[in-house]
């Protein structure tokens, strides 16, 4: 890490400042500790990718993050503000405002169609989009009023993004988000997280098993058995049009 | 529409089959409730406008002879609002087509105008003629019985003289709602009918010119009636009274207040525990469904609605599920109530009908239904939204199944993958499981609740009619004879064996209690009648003390071995102190018995008979009749085989009526609950299914998964709810309990077979749906969405 960019890097603003994150599920013979005392800082507007094999604990990072979980011990600031000492109230109130998410599994509720789905969340959203223009910055201006069951997969991912963006989050977490997409479905949907996090300077975080992603973020953040492997910043960031696998 | 709420519209219209069942079995709790409750009201209201409408009277007397001026002696006793005087009298009719003698009851007609009390109804036809002695009135349910009506006659023998009766009109009166001829227990509108005549004719049939021998009086408000009662018995006791009697003495009154009170004693169990049932299905239905949007819930959460938004969504699609319940209900209770109460209407023959539907029988049965499904919604969503969204949102984690008992005893390498799969799941969520069993045993037992019934009833008429009751006909005399009477009668034609009997009309006390009542008078040894103890023995009468049934030692609270003191009606109406020997088990009515020697004894005279028990060949019936009609010592003969039939309408139909919109009712809860049960399962378990058909199970296979589990769950809830049911049972016949009669708790095998086949039906019939649904598994669309 060269002086100058050591020192941009404490200029900018932290968005994310974890202290000895540590989560354990379950208890005695079935213990299993997903996370070992992280430590780590999230910048404002930076886009990172987390790497890992499965079981290393991602998901369980973001969700915390996210406010969708709660660690057994160590905090969470966002903007300086312990998320950890919330009670559901306030996180559901953190979620809301500031968090927006993508999952590996398109979560999309059945019974509503795209347009409803992203509604969903704008309808509880201080400044959204309308759901049109979500849909359409990921490129489904024409299948606004499909289910999810008339969508194939990548549409549907496309829908989760688009309700994840829709509401201009400061935080947007995606966990593996092309995890079940092919390759050119997949590149569309990260060029949806990379405008958001480009256009709105939302803090974006992306877990992917595929280190050729890795290329797009500012820096990459990889997991071992729930503790921090390495932190590496991208010096050649590349966009995700270039990505390809 | 904000997308919440189009998720909540579409989500109920995905699971609109389910919604409609759950919606049904609310519907079916709230209009048994609205309709048995709103029934019995309307039944009330309508006989008491009836009463006022026609000044059905408060209290009645019966005397020898009375002249014209007691009248205005009787008025002045304090509290009489009105007194009326007439002149009623017992004469023999003879019907055209009717071998069996015919028992009228003659009533005078006011000289002009109409009856200051009991007023008759004219349905059809006129009033007599004053100047034309010969014309009557008949009450409708006697002219229906033998098909007259105005322009026919019948004849009759009043005080010995054959007679010709043209019939000008067709009544009904508040005071023969029911008519029950003397010694009878039943209304028979072929063998007793009312006959109304003009006042001069009858003053002349019976020499009672400017007399009269019957009285009735209305009570202002809040008058003692006993007190009137006392003053009255005081009035007429010089005139040959035998005493006066309130309404609820009145035969006919308290006959209609006793069917009333069986239905209440019915409507007030049955429909609560189908309400019960209906609020307990929901909320485990309910709460299994919300159990199944586990991870919606999750979802929602994680977008930040907040737990009270996303358990609100939840509550209200279950509240409009259960609205639209409680709206059919209402709608559906309310109209059959009304069909009901015209139904009854009919049956008692009410000339009007005010139909009355309580408000708060409305709102109690919402309010329960609401409060079912919103707890039973609530417990689920509190389940659910108590998990941290990122434990909701993960497909439920696979759950830990054990190797059961079988496995470890090594008997599972025998049994079929599939089959494994159901014991495993069943012995993995024992609780729901459990619930699921104790659903549809509820289901079994409000079945064998109101199919028990039937059984109860015809057992009640077997003893009483097949065991107690054994002779084929009762002769009744018009006054008390020697035992020569009886011997005379043994040469009648076809008479096979006789028994005599002896009837007096008494009134019972003990301690404040006293009750009216019939003293039978029979021989300790006896074929024809016979007092039965709880085995079904006969009780050889003990020579002296008196003999209770249980419900008449009930009313009037005592027990053996205590003096009971006997007002005699009758006769020279001695007062004497007797002890009660022995309290035996009878379904029907509240007789008492005594030795017919003692009897005799204690009324003070010989060995005199009110009638005879008869055993009589078929063959020679019609003659007998024939013979027994035209003797004038016979008052009456009462046909066993016309008194079950009798019994049958009267007290049968009644109940029948309702109990038969339970068995409605209990079998669409029995279906609903083994439907849902079966939905539920398949909604918990759908993508695991589909799984399992990817991989390549048959339809068949992976249906035998569900189904399987569906059997064994029945299976083992037909025995526990037959038992249920018994308990049910139990309560409705400690419930049932009316001077007229008792229901023997008795549920034959027959009842549990129909309730179990019942059940067992709506268990395939729900099978055979899910598993066209498991048939039509969209496996894409399974593995592609996430629900
Ligand atoms: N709800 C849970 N209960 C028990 N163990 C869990 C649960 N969620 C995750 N784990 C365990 O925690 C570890 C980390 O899981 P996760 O964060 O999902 O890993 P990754 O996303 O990196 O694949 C794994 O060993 C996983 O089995
Ligand atoms: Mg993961």
């Amino acid at each position: 890490m060269t002086n100058k960019a050591a020192d941009e890097y404490a200029m900018a603003a932290t968005a994310f400042t974890v202290r000895g994150l540590s989560k354990i599920y379950g208890a005695g013979e079935t213990e299993v500790h997903a996370l070992r005392g992280i430590d780590l800082e999230l910048l404002e507007g930076e886009l990172v990718v987390l790497l890992g094999p499965s079981g290393s604990g991602k998901s369980t990072f973001l969700n915390i993050l996210g406010g969708l979980d709660t660690p057994t011990s160590g905090s969470v600031y966002f903007r300086g503000q312990d998320i950890t000492a919330l009670d559901s109230g306030g996180l559901t109130r953190y979620r809301r405002d500031h968090v927006g998410f993508v999952f590996q599994f398109y979560n999309l509720i059945p019974s509503l169609t795209a347009r409803e789905n992203v509604a969903l969340v704008t309808e509880i959203a201080a400044d959204p989009l309308p759901p049109a223009e979500a849909l359409d910055i990921v490129g489904l201006a024409d299948r606004l009023d499909h289910f999810p069951a008339q969508l194939s997969g990548g549409e549907q991912q496309r829908v989760a993004v688009a309700r994840a963006i829709a509401k201009k989050p400061e935080v947007l977490l995606c966990d593996e988000p092309t995890g079940a997409l092919d390759s050119k479905t997949g590149i569309g949907v990260l060029e949806a997280i990379e405008r958001v996090n480009q256009e709105f300077g939302t803090t974006a975080a992306i877990i992917t098993h595929n280190a050729a992603i890795a290329g797009i973020a500012d820096r990459v953040i990889s997991f071992a058995d729930g503790a921090l492997a390495s932190v590496h910043r991208n010096e050649q960031k590349i966009s995700a049009a270039e990505v390809s696998w | 529409m904000s997308a919440l709420n189009r998720k909540l519209l579409r989500d109920l219209w995905h699971i609109r089959g389910q919604a409609l069942a759950i919606a049904v079995v609310i519907a079916c709790g709230i209009s048994t409730v609205v309709m048995s409750f709103g029934t019995l009201s309307s039944l009330e209201v309508t006989r008491d406008a009836y009463y006022e409408q026609q000044r059905f009277a408060d209290v009645f007397a019966h005397l020898k002879r009375a002249p014209a001026s007691l009248e205005s002696e009787i008025a002045r006793i304090g509290g009489v609002k009105r007194v009326d005087t007439r002149i009623v009298e017992a004469a023999n009719l003879d019907v055209a087509g009717l071998d069996e003698p015919v028992l009228g009851q003659l009533i005078s007609l006011p000289k002009r105008g109409a009856a200051k009390l009991n007023q008759i109804v004219l349905r059809r036809g006129r009033l007599p003629e004053p100047k034309r002695p010969g014309e009557v009135i008949l009450s409708e349910p006697f002219a229906e019985a033998h098909g007259l009506s105005p322009g026919g006659h019948i004849l009759a023998t009043i005080n010995g003289h054959k007679q010709r009766l043209n019939i000008v009109g067709i009544a009904l009166s508040p005071e023969y709602i029911y008519a029950i001829g003397p010694g009878s227990l039943m209304p028979d509108d072929k063998r007793f009918g009312i006959v109304w005549m003009g006042r001069d004719a009858m003053e002349a049939s019976f020499d009672l010119k400017s007399a009269f021998n019957n009285v009735t009086v209305s009570l202002m408000r809040a008058t003692d009636e006993a007190q009137v009662i006392k003053r009255l018995d005081d009035l007429l006791a010089p005139w040959g009274g035998i005493g006066a009697y309130g309404r609820e003495d009145q035969i006919s009154h308290a006959f209609v207040a006793n069917e009333i009170e069986e239905l209440r004693g019915i409507g007030s169990i049955v429909p609560p525990i189908f309400l019960a049932v209906a609020a307990f299905l929901l909320n485990v239905v309910i709460s299994r469904i919300i159990a199944t949007e586990r991870q919606q819930i999750g979802l929602m959460k994680a977008f930040g609605y907040s737990d009270l938004v996303v358990g609100g969504h939840y509550l209200k699609l279950v509240l409009l599920i259960a609205s639209i319940g409680i709206i059919l209900g209402c709608l559906a209770g309310a109209w059959l109530g009304r069909a009901v109460t015209e139904l009854y209407t009919e049956f008692f023959r009410f000339p009007v009908l005010y139909f009355r539907l309580d408000f708060h029988v409305f709102a109690a049965a919402g309010l329960v239904s609401l409060a079912a499904s919103g707890l039973g919604a609530l417990g689920g969503i509190r389940a659910a939204v108590s998990l941290p969204p990122a434990v909701a949102m993960q497909p439920a984690a696979p759950t830990t199944y054990r190797r059961g008992l079988a496995g470890k005893l090594g008997l599972t390498k025998r049994l079929s993958q599939p089959t494994l799969m159901i014991m495993r799941h069943l012995g993995r969520w024992p609780f729901r499981a459990g619930l699921t069993a104790l659903g549809i045993s509820m289901s079994v037992a409000i079945l064998v609740a109101s199919l028990f019934f039937f059984d109860a009833t015809e057992h009640m008429l077997d003893i009483y009619f097949h065991h107690g009751q054994r002779q084929d006909a009762t002769v009744v005399f018009s006054e008390p004879r020697s035992l020569r009477a009886m011997a005379e009668i043994r040469r009648f034609p076809g008479v096979m064996a006789t028994e005599p009997f002896r009837a007096v009309a008494v009134k019972l006390h003990h301690g404040p209690r006293s009750e009216r009542a019939s003293i039978a008078g029979l021989d300790s040894r006896t074929v024809l009648r016979r007092v039965l103890d709880t085995d079904l023995k006969p009780v050889s009468l003990p020579p002296t003390g008196l003999i209770l049934s249980t419900k008449m030692a009930e009313m009037l609270d005592a027990r053996t071995g205590q003096q009971i003191r006997i007002e005699v009606l009758e006769g020279r109406r001695p007062l004497v102190e007797v002890v009660v020997t022995a309290i035996v088990e009878e379904y029907i009515a509240a007789p008492a018995y005594m030795h017919r020697a003692a009897l005799n004894d204690l009324m003070g005279e010989g060995r005199l008979i009110s009638g005879v028990f008869l055993q009589v060949d078929n063959r020679y019936a019609a003659a007998l009749y024939h013979t027994l009609k035209d003797t004038p010592a016979v008052a009456g003969v009462t046909l066993q085989t016309a008194a079950l039939e009798a019994v049958r309408k009267t007290m049968a139909e009644t109940l029948n009526i309702m109990m038969s919109f339970y068995v409605l009712f209990g079998s669409l809860i029995a279906f609903g609950v083994v439907y849902n049960s079966a939905r539920v399962s398949l909604s918990e378990r759908g993508r695991e299914l589909a799984s399992l058909r990817v991989l390549g199970f048959t339809r068949a296979e992976v249906s035998y998964i569900l189904l399987g589990e569906l059997a064994v769950l029945t299976l083992a809830a037909l025995p526990i709810g037959c038992v249920f049911g018994v308990g049910l049972a139990r309560l409705i016949v400690s419930n049932l309990n009316t001077e007229l009669f008792r229901v023997p708790m008795v549920v034959t095998p027959v009842t549990f077979a129909m309730a179990m086949s019942a059940v067992i039906v709506a268990a395939t019939v729900s099978g055979l749906i899910v598993r066209r649904r498991i048939d039509r598994f969209d496996l894409v669309a399974v593995l592609k969405t996430r629900e």
